[in-house]
C-alpha cells in the first residue's frame, strides 16, 4: 500500500516536471513569432527598439507594405513559383519513384547509384553555369520568376526517396494481378497504385509548394538585383541589409506575417498528411 | 562467409556496445589498405572488362557487317535504312533524322568548338575606333569587338563531344537493330511495326517513357553543369579572368595545389581552408546529434503515459514547421544584434553596459548558431522519433518492466539501440545535409565575424564560403575545388559509415 503511493507521488512529481518543461518550452518556440507579430502593428518608429509592445498600435504597416512597396510583386512571383513548383515537381517526383519502385528494368541500380553521388555534390556548386545557360534564354533578372521554375523543375526528380519508400510498401502482387488482367503497365500506374499514393502525393505537393517561400539562395543569384524578378525571401531579405533596416524592420515584420500566417493555415490543414510523409521518409532513409 | 569465424569476430562478441562502435571503427581502418588493394584490383578488372566489351562490340560490329545483306551494310552509313528497307518507317525515320541533325551540326559548329577547347590562340575582345555617320556627320565611336568566350566555348565544346558520344552510341544500335531484325525475319517471324513500337511505350518499355524526362532534366541542369564546374577547377577562372572581355585558361593542378601547400603563419589559403573544414565538421556533429537526443527527449516526454493535451503540445512545435525559415532566422538573427531586441531591452535595463557580442565574438557565434538550430530543428525530429517511437514493440517494455529494469536501463538497453537501428541511415543523411546547411548559418550569421583570409568567416561553412566565392568575389576557379572537395569529404564520411553500419545493423539483440 506504501508503495503503491510512493509510485503514485513519483509519477505526480515527474508529470509536474515535463509540463512544466513542455510549456516553458512551447513559449521559448513561439516567442519570436509572437514578437513578429506585435511589432508589426508598431507605429511610432520602424527600426529596431529595445521592447516589444508596441507603445502605438496601427495598421499602417501593413498599408505601406502593399502600397509603398514591391511587396505585392514578389507575394506574386513567389506564388507563382510555388504553384508550378508544386505541380512541375510532383509530377517528375511521381514518375522517377515509381520507375524505380515498381518497374524493373536495366540500369535501374546504376541509376539510382548515380543520383546518390550526385546528392553529395554541393547543391550551388554549379550556380555559374546554370546562371549563364539561364541568361542565354533571357531567364535572369527580370525573367528570373521562369527561370527558378526551370531549374526546379528540371532536377526535382532527384528527390524520389519518400516517395519510393511509400511505393515500396505497397504489396507487387496488386501489380501482377493486373496485368495478369491484360492492363498494360501505364494502366497498372494510373488506376492501381497513383490512387494508392493519394497521401504521399499530398505530402509532395505540400513540400513543392512551400520550399519556394524559404528559398533564397539561388532566388537572389539569378534576381541579380532587380526588384521585379525578386521572391519574398529576396526582398524581404534585402531590406534588413544595414543601411535599409532602420526604415524597413516593421515592414519586414509585416511581410513576414503575411507570408506566415496562409502557409501555416496550408500547413496545419495538411498536417497529418505531412506527418506521415516525414516519418515513413526517415525510416526508410 | 557465416560459416568462417575468425578471432577478430570472436572478441567482438565479448565487447560492450560502445566498445564494438570503437572496434567497427578501429577495423575499417586497420581493413583500410586492403580495401585499397581491392579497389585497385577491381579498378583493374573493370578496365579490363571494359576493354573486352569494347572489343566485343567491334566484333560483333564487323561480323554484322560481314554476314549482313545489303540492306545492313547500307545501313553503316545511312543510318536506319536497313529499317525503313524492312518496313520499319518510324524507327527508321528516327534514326535517319538524328544522323542528319547530328551530321549538320558537326559539320557547321561541332568540330569548330571542340577545336577550341584547348583554350589556346583564341581571338581576344579588343576595342577599335569605328566611323559611323550620326546624323550626316563622320564620327569616331570606341567600340568593342568581342573575341572568343572562354565559358561558352567550354560548354559548347562539352556539349559537342558529348554529342558525338551520344551519336556513337545511337549508331551502335542502329547496327544491332539490323542484325536483330535479320535474326528475326531469317526466323520466319514479323517485326514491330511502329505501331508495335508506341504501343510497347507504355507496357513493356513503359520505364522509358516515365524516366525520360527526369532523366534528361537532372542530365542537363545538374550532370553536365557538374561536369562543367570540375572543368573550371581546372582553369584560372577568377574576376581577372571573366569572359567575356577576358579570357580564362587551362592551368592544371595549380588550383588544388593551392590547399596542399602550407606557407607561413595562418592567412594561407591551405589554413583558412582547413579552419573552415574543422567547423563545418564540429557544426554537422553538434547540429544533428543535439537535434536528434532533444527531439526524441521532447517526443518521449509528449508520448509519456498519463500527458494530457499531446496533440497541443505537438502542434505548437509543428506549427513553427510550417512558418518559413527565412523568417524566423532572419527575425532571430536580428533579435540578438548588436543593436536588436534582445541587446537593447538589457541595456535600457541596466543589466549590461555594453551589448553582448552575440555574433561578433566568435566563439559566443559559434554556440548561437547550434543553440538556434536546436530551436529550428527539434521541431522536425519530434515528429520523426515520434513516429519511431510508437513503433518500438511495447511488450519489450514490458518484458522489461517484468525484469526490474528502470526507466534509464530501458532507455539505453531497449529506446536507444531501436533508434539507431531504424534511424541510422537517416542519422547520416541529416549529417552531410548539416555539412551543406546553407540556410541556418547564411541567415543567422553570413558567416561572419570574418577575421580569416580569402574573406571567409569563423562561423562560414565550406558551403557559404563557396557562395561568398561566387557571389561576392567571383572566384569561381577557388569555388569549384571548395566544392569538390566538399563532395570528396561528403563521399568518404559516407564510404565510412556505410562500412560500419552494416556491423551494428546486424546485432539484432533488441529483438
Amino acid at each position: 500500500m506504501k508503495k503503491a503511493s510512493s509510485i503514485h507521488r513519483n509519477r505526480i512529481l515527474s508529470n509536474t516536471a515535463i509540463y512544466i518543461i513542455l510549456v516553458v518550452m512551447s513559449i521559448v518556440w513561439l516567442i519570436p513569432f509572437v514578437f513578429i507579430l506585435l511589432q508589426s502593428f508598431r507605429t511610432e518608429n520602424t527600426w529596431m527598439v529595445g521592447y516589444v509592445i508596441p507603445q502605438q498600435w496601427g495598421i499602417d504597416n501593413y498599408i505601406n507594405l502593399f502600397t509603398q512597396t514591391s511587396f505585392l510583386q514578389w507575394y506574386k512571383n513567389t506564388l507563382i513559383i510555388a504553384g508550378c513548383n508544386a505541380v512541375l515537381q510532383t509530377f517528375m517526383v511521381t514518375m522517377m519513384a515509381y520507375a524505380l519502385s515498381r518497374l524493373r528494368f536495366k540500369g535501374r541500380k546504376f541509376l539510382m547509384n548515380a543520383m546518390l553521388v550526385l546528392g553529395m555534390f554541393p547543391g550551388f556548386l554549379t550556380m555559374i553555369i546554370l546562371y549563364y545557360i539561364l541568361k542565354s534564354m533571357g531567364l535572369t533578372q527580370e525573367g528570373a520568376v521562369p527561370g527558378l521554375i526551370l531549374v526546379n523543375f528540371a532536377s526535382s526528380g532527384m528527390g524520389y526517396y519518400v516517395f519510393k519508400g511509400f511505393l515500396d510498401t505497397i504489396p507487387k502482387s496488386l501489380d501482377e494481378a493486373a496485368r495478369v488482367d491484360g492492363a498494360t503497365r501505364f494502366q497498372v500506374m494510373r488506376k492501381i497504385i497513383l490512387p494508392l499514393s493519394k497521401p504521399i502525393m499530398i505530402y509532395t505537393i505540400l513540400t513543392a509548394f512551400m520550399a519556394p517561400w524559404a528559398d533564397y539562395i539561388f532566388a537572389s543569384y539569378i534576381a541579380f538585383g532587380t526588384s521585379s524578378g525578386y521572391n519574398v525571401a529576396v526582398g524581404l531579405y534585402s531590406w534588413l541589409t544595414k543601411d535599409m533596416i532602420n526604415s524597413n524592420y516593421t515592414l519586414f515584420c509585416a511581410g513576414g506575417v503575411c507570408i506566415a500566417i496562409p502557409i501555416t493555415i496550408l500547413f496545419m490543414c495538411l498536417q497529418k498528411y505531412y506527418v506521415e510523409g516525414v516519418t515513413g521518409g526517415a525510416v526508410k532513409g | 562467409m557465416a560459416d568462417k569465424i575468425t578471432d577478430q569476430e570472436l572478441r567482438y562478441l565479448h565487447y560492450n556496445k560502445p566498445m564494438r562502435l570503437l572496434f567497427s571503427i578501429a577495423n575499417f581502418f586497420t581493413s583500410l589498405p586492403k580495401k585499397l588493394l581491392n579497389l585497385i584490383f577491381a579498378i583493374g578488372r573493370a578496365f579490363k572488362s571494359l576493354g573486352l566489351a569494347i572489343a566485343n562490340e567491334c566484333i560483333d560490329i564487323v561480323t554484322t557487317f560481314i554476314n549482313g545483306d545489303w540492306k545492313t551494310k547500307l545501313s553503316f552509313i545511312i543510318m536506319g535504312f536497313g529499317s525503313i528497307a524492312r518496313g520499319q518507317i518510324l524507327r527508321g525515320i528516327l534514326f535517319l533524322l538524328f544522323e542528319i541533325v547530328f551530321v549538320v551540326y558537326t559539320a557547321l559548329w561541332g568540330v569548330t568548338w571542340i577545336a577550341k577547347l584547348t583554350l589556346k590562340n583564341l581571338t581576344p575582345t579588343t576595342t577599335q575606333m569605328v566611323t559611323t555617320t550620326v546624323a550626316g556627320i563622320d564620327m569616331e565611336v570606341e567600340t568593342t569587338i568581342y573575341g572568343d568566350n572562354t565559358l561558352q566555348i567550354l560548354i559548347y565544346g562539352v556539349l559537342s563531344i558529348l554529342f558525338v558520344f551520344c551519336f556513337i552510341y545511337t549508331w551502335r544500335l542502329n547496327v544491332r537493330q539490323n542484325k536483330e531484325a535479320e535474326a528475326i525475319l531469317a526466323s520466319g517471324k514479323k517485326l514491330k511495326s511502329g505501331k508495335d513500337d508506341l504501343k510497347s511505350l507504355v507496357d513493356d518499355q513503359f520505364h522509358k517513357t516515365v524516366l525520360a524526362l527526369p532523366v534528361l532534366g537532372i542530365v542537363i541542369f545538374t550532370v553536365i553543369p557538374i561536369l562543367l564546374m570540375i572543368m573550371i577547377a581546372f582553369t584560372n577562372y577568377d574576376f581577372n579572368h571573366t569572359p567575356p572581355v577576358n579570357m580564362f585558361e587551362w592551368v592544371g593542378w595549380t588550383n588544388f595545389n593551392q590547399l596542399f601547400t602550407w606557407g607561413n603563419g595562418t592567412s594561407t589559403f591551405s589554413a583558412t581552408f582547413g579552419e573552415l573544414l574543422s567547423w563545418t565538421l564540429i557544426w554537422a556533429f553538434f547540429a544533428t546529434f543535439t537535434n536528434y537526443f532533444l527531439g526524441m527527449l521532447v517526443a518521449m516526454m509528449i508520448n509519456k503515459k498519463g500527458i494530457k493535451l499531446k496533440k497541443l503540445w505537438r502542434g505548437i512545435l509543428v506549427l513553427t514547421i510550417a512558418i518559413p525559415q527565412f523568417i524566423s532566422l532572419l527575425y532571430v538573427s536580428k533579435m540578438f544584434s548588436d543593436e536588436g531586441l534582445v541587446n537593447r531591452f538589457l541595456i535600457n535595463n541596466g543589466v549590461v553596459s555594453t551589448a553582448i557580442p552575440f555574433w561578433t565574438d566568435p566563439t559566443m557565434a559559434r554556440v548561437m548558431v547550434i543553440l538556434v538550430n536546436i530551436w529550428v530543428g527539434v521541431p522536425y525530429l519530434m515528429l520523426i522519433t515520434t513516429g519511431v517511437l510508437m513503433n518500438i514493440p511495447s511488450d519489450l517494455y514490458e518484458s522489461a518492466r517484468i525484469d526490474g529494469a528502470n526507466p534509464v536501463q530501458q532507455y539505453f538497453k531497449i529506446t536507444l539501440p531501436y533508434m539507431f537501428f531504424v534511424t541510422g541511415p537517416y542519422l547520416l543523411t541529416s549529417f552531410t545535409g548539416n555539412m551543406n546547411n546553407f540556410n541556418v548559418i547564411y541567415l543567422l550569421t553570413g558567416g561572419a565575424p570574418y577575421t580569416l583570409s580569402d574573406s571567409a568567416g569563423k562561423t562560414d561553412l565550406l558551403i557559404t564560403w563557396l557562395y561568398r566565392l561566387t557571389v561576392t568575389n567571383n572566384d569561381y576557379k577557388t569555388a569549384a575545388v571548395i566544392g569538390i572537395m566538399v563532395f570528396v569529404v561528403v563521399a568518404v564520411i559516407s564510404l565510412i559509415v556505410y562500412n560500419v553500419l552494416p556491423s551494428m545493423k546486424n546485432e539484432e539483440d533488441f529483438q
